[in-house]
């Protein structure tokens, strides 16, 4: 019996992680390997029939992900699929993360050179816009991608990733420069990350898996959880803002990271705010609601698992009242922020709200609120006062604040614009070596190549040469020499191996003279 | 319903029925009457967690027992060595960690102290202070000031307030003479017959609410001291091991006492233990009879070891440096819950981490700890003044805890005014 589990634990979890890792990294690399020298017009191909393929299949997936997760609603998943197939390739399309450059003035030439392999992680709450998002940025620096999917979310994850791969083979690019792991293990997902064949790991995910992806001794962009703040202050289009905020909590039932999770109102604006809340297609709880709300989403003080994504008639059923049809958000106002479930990070159509005196307050208390939990991730304001929206941007330790804009899509870069990402940097701050949206250009670093400040040393024109293609130019087809001057005295012969020679015999002298030398010095015994 | 192995309750209530059956029903009652029902369970650094999971930031400290945040894991670590070799010790022999401690001790003290003599905590310590100075003086009065608090042992309890000595009648008033804490003239009255064998002060009277010594009254009182023959104890119980931004609040304050009482946060919080530094003139009995004054655990091995660790990290530049951060930044902070709300909060009293916040109600800092634990914060009122709420956070608290700290204490003034207000309009 024990020596049955043993065997099962050695084949499910002890060596074959590791192999089986490397059996991916190694297709990835030689995948990568090939990828490299593709120009960009092969790359432009093959980027674009895989963000036609998503597209394609945008709202099938975004079914499929809806049924096997049972977070979040199909039309926000298929406009975020889309927003991540054919939106990043509009917002893209035009960058050249491929060819060389060059900066004549710096005297500085630029060769690309890609992570090679990407091992990304993806979430259960944006399973496919996330696979999508990874992939197409992938696809764009010339990488190959190897995604380990959350197991929740793991066959629309596989099924979205293949029909990208074939799409992308289809147009040229080479067998395997996408693959996915359809039996997303612990060790697996381990021996993935830290296998020196991973060249970047992109992590989006719990704070775990983040701190995992940053001890795995390969480099990874990594990034953590949110739980964002949002002030209106009294200077704020109360019924703009409230409009903004429901639709942004709605949005697929809030599973964005950047959506909203506490309400901070100042204090003389609070009750206009509530009322254009509801309005706006909030359903305000009273205090009774409010505390059954937080005693269903926060058993033991932790989030119940078992809300995030879904809809807010939903939950009030679960916590026990009723809510008229079309309300799409549960308001639970709370009077102390210090210790009350109701701060933490709810993914969830459920947003805290809570009154503070002013907005310097606000700015105080957002400040906490990100540094119990998503510290560095984003947060977002309502005002029209411009030193306030600078004192919030500077007090609240978010790399990205949404303005008069709902956060959902405007921390995401749908709505702003920032770079629309479905992987939020949380800077140094977030304990995250990235601070800002992901985009193409963080997985392509480049090789530079510096010529010699003097002015008296030419810098080359590259026009017309590829990295990938170039080679040194054989003697014969070398143009004569632009400086034939010599050092007087020295002979000169066409190949220079008199010289050569003239040289290794002055430093057979040389030795001879030391020997000398160190003899004299240290006497016969050393001899 | 709670199960910990040793004790296992079906409700709060239930729990609390047995304390009050089995331990102490004034005080259990008490608290619950002040509307803190904390039963604590968990502690990390500078928190505390009640037995129902709901988190505190620790601002009490027990008086400085965790200047440096519960089970400091390097105190833990030195503890648990110290469990694979020690135990108490026998308190007759000369001992190594006993040794060893109060050369560290003597070190702390810029060469003016000469011996150490180990208690099992403040109020044996404080004896044992006022022993030392009967036997160097002959005399046998201590004076010390209306409303102090120096432990609740024979004769330490008599030179704190009178409800203490008065309740179990050991009360013997014509010993122990009290006068008014910053008034020198009533000190010399006291001192002026030359039959007070000791002073006893603490340096900021802590359960007093942390009423600062005016400039100049402490060697004031040094001065009287020596022109009448009297020994200066100075008690540093609340105001040692750092917690004033200096290693002792007294040398701070630029006086050289003859004797120096430490405890509470001498070991850190993980053993009792209290240390009577004394200088070499008032040291005389240890030589006359160095059996006089016995104690099974002063001293205790274990918990010299610890003690040592707590002297190594508290001397730490960095922890003075740290020290200095948090007072700067408390003394802003405070400044603007204070400026918010002027009516209420009237009184900042801070030397370093030795804080009293005063509020203007009668029982004002009963409303704020009321307010604050509501709020995730466990500080105490004082208890001889209502008044005035004891604020001792820790030597290592980090920026954030010290904003979330400060952040907490301006929603509660907020909402203890409120409720002042209240209570106010009622009596009226």
């Amino acid at each position: 019996m024990s020596a049955q589990r043993a065997q099962a634990r050695t084949t499910d979890w002890g060596p074959d992680a590791a192999a089986r890792a490397r059996t991916l990294l190694e297709r990835a690399r030689w995948a990568a390997d090939e990828f490299a020298s593709f120009d960009r017009a092969q790359v432009d191909r093959i980027v674009r029939a895989v963000a036609q393929a998503g597209h394609d299949n945008a709202a099938r997936y975004a079914e499929w992900a809806v049924r096997e997760t049972g977070f979040g609603v199909v039309a926000d998943k298929t406009t975020k699929n889309q927003a991540c197939s054919l939106g990043l390739l509009a917002r893209y399309g035009d960058e050249d993360h491929v060819s060389a450059r060059y900066d004549a003035d710096a005297k500085i030439l630029e060769i690309p050179r890609p992570a090679g392999v990407v091992v990304a992680l993806t979430p259960s709450t944006n399973p496919i816009s996330t696979v999508y998002f990874k992939v197409m940025l992938a696809l764009m620096t010339r990488n190959a991608i190897v995604i380990s999917p959350h197991p929740a979310a793991k066959a629309a994850s596989a099924d979205a990733a293949r029909t990208l791969h074939a799409a992308a083979v289809a147009a040229g690019a080479p067998a395997d420069v996408v693959q996915v792991v359809d039996e997303p293990t612990i060790p697996l997902v381990d021996a993935l990350i830290t296998d020196p064949g991973c060249g970047v790991v992109l992590a989006t995910g719990g704070t775990p898996m983040v701190r995992a992806a940053y001890g795995s001794g390969n480099p990874a962009l990594g990034v953590g959880p949110g739980n964002v703040p949002v002030l209106v202050d009294a200077t704020a289009d109360v019924v703009a803002a409230a409009k903004r905020i429901v639709a942004s909590k709605a949005f697929d039932n809030s599973v964005l990271c950047t959506n909203e999770s506490v309400l901070l109102a100042e204090d003389s604006i609070a009750a206009d705010l509530l009322r254009a809340l509801d309005d706006a297609g909030a359903h305000v709880c009273d205090p009774v609601e409010r505390d059954r709300l937080r005693a269903w989403l926060y058993p033991e003080g932790r989030l119940r698992t078992a809300a995030i994504g879904r809809d807010a008639a939903w939950i009030a059923e679960q916590a026990g009242f009723r809510i008229r049809p079309g309300k799409r958000v549960l308001v639970a106002p709370f009077e102390r922020p210090f210790e009350e479930p109701l701060t933490q990070e709810k993914l969830c159509p459920v947003l805290g709200f809570h009154t503070v005196a002013d907005a310097t307050r606000g700015i105080r208390l957002a400040r906490l609120l990100l540094r119990w939990g998503g510290r560095g991730h984003s947060a977002a304001i309502h005002s029209r006062d411009r030193a306030a929206i600078m004192a919030f941007g500077a007090g609240v330790e978010a790399m990205r604040i949404s303005v008069n804009v709902g956060a959902s899509l405007g921390s995401s870069g749908f709505e702003t614009n920032l770079a629309p990402t479905m992987t939020i940097g949380t800077g140094f701050v977030g304990r995250s070596s990235l601070g800002e949206n992901l985009e193409p250009r963080h997985l392509v670093q480049y090789t530079r190549v510096a010529y010699n400040r003097d002015a008296g040393v030419a810098f080359d024109d590259f026009a017309g040469l590829q990295p990938w293609t170039a080679r040194p130019t054989p003697p014969a087809a070398r143009p004569a020499p632009h400086d034939t001057a010599r050092p007087a005295g020295a002979s000169q012969t066409p190949d220079g191996r008199a010289g050569r020679q003239e040289l290794d015999l002055l430093r057979e002298e040389i030795r001879r003279l030391v020997r000398a030398e160190l003899q004299n010095a240290l006497g016969a015994h050393h001899g | 319903m709670r199960d910990y192995g040793f004790v296992s309750y079906s409700s709060r209530d239930d729990f609390f029925d047995r304390s009050r059956a089995a331990w102490n029903p004034g005080k259990t009652q008490f608290w619950l009457d002040q509307g803190v029902d904390l039963v604590i369970d968990r502690r990390d650094g500078y928190h505390l967690w009640d037995a129902d999971g709901r988190r505190l930031i620790d601002a009490h400290l027990n008086g400085g027992t965790y200047s440096l945040g519960h089970r400091h894991p390097e105190l833990v670590a030195a503890m648990n060595e110290a469990m694979t070799h020690y135990d108490v010790g026998n308190h007759h022999f000369a001992s190594v960690a006993r040794t060893a401690l109060a050369e560290r001790l003597l070190a702390t003290c810029d060469g003016s102290m000469g011996k150490v003599i180990f208690a099992a905590g403040g109020g044996e310590a404080i004896d044992i202070a006022l022993k030392t100075a009967r036997h160097a003086t002959k005399r046998r009065k201590i004076v010390s000031i209306r409303n102090a608090f120096h432990g609740h042992t024979g004769l330490a309890v008599n030179a704190g307030n009178p409800r203490f000595s008065r309740l179990f009648l050991v009360d013997e008033p014509s010993q122990f003479p009290q006068v008014d804490f910053n008034d020198l003239s009533a000190m010399e009255s006291a001192l002026r017959g030359g039959d007070v064998a000791a002073v006893l002060l603490e340096t900021v009277p802590a359960t007093y609410g942390f009423v600062m010594p005016e400039p100049g009254y402490l060697a004031g009182v040094k001065d009287l001291c020596e022109r009448y023959g009297t020994v200066y104890i100075a008690d540093e119980v609340q105001t040692g091991l750092m917690r004033t931004g200096e290693m002792w609040g007294i040398y701070k304050a630029g006086v050289v006492p003859d004797i120096l009482v430490t405890s509470k946060g001498t070991a850190g919080g993980l053993y009792p233990l209290g240390a009577v530094i004394v200088a070499d003139k008032v040291a005389g009995w240890l030589d006359e009879d160095g059996f006089g004054h016995i104690s099974t655990f002063g001293g205790a091995e274990l918990g010299c070891i610890v003690a040592m660790k707590v002297l190594e990290i508290t001397g730490r530049p960095q922890t003075k440096a740290t020290v200095a951060s948090i007072a700067a930044r408390l003394s802003r902070g405070l400044g603007d819950i204070r400026s918010d709300h002027p009516d209420f909060f009237v009184g900042i009293r801070q030397n370093g981490l030795v804080i009293g916040l005063e509020f203007d109600h009668p029982v004002g800092a009963q409303l704020v700890m009321r307010a604050l634990y509501d709020n995730g914060v466990w500080a105490i009122f004082s208890t001889l003044d209502t008044r005035v709420l004891q604020f001792k956070p820790g030597l290592l608290m980090s920026p954030e805890l010290v904003d979330d700290l400060l952040e907490r204490l301006h929603t509660a003034v907020g909402q203890a005014r409120d409720a002042a207000r209240v209570t106010s309009g009622r009596a009226a």
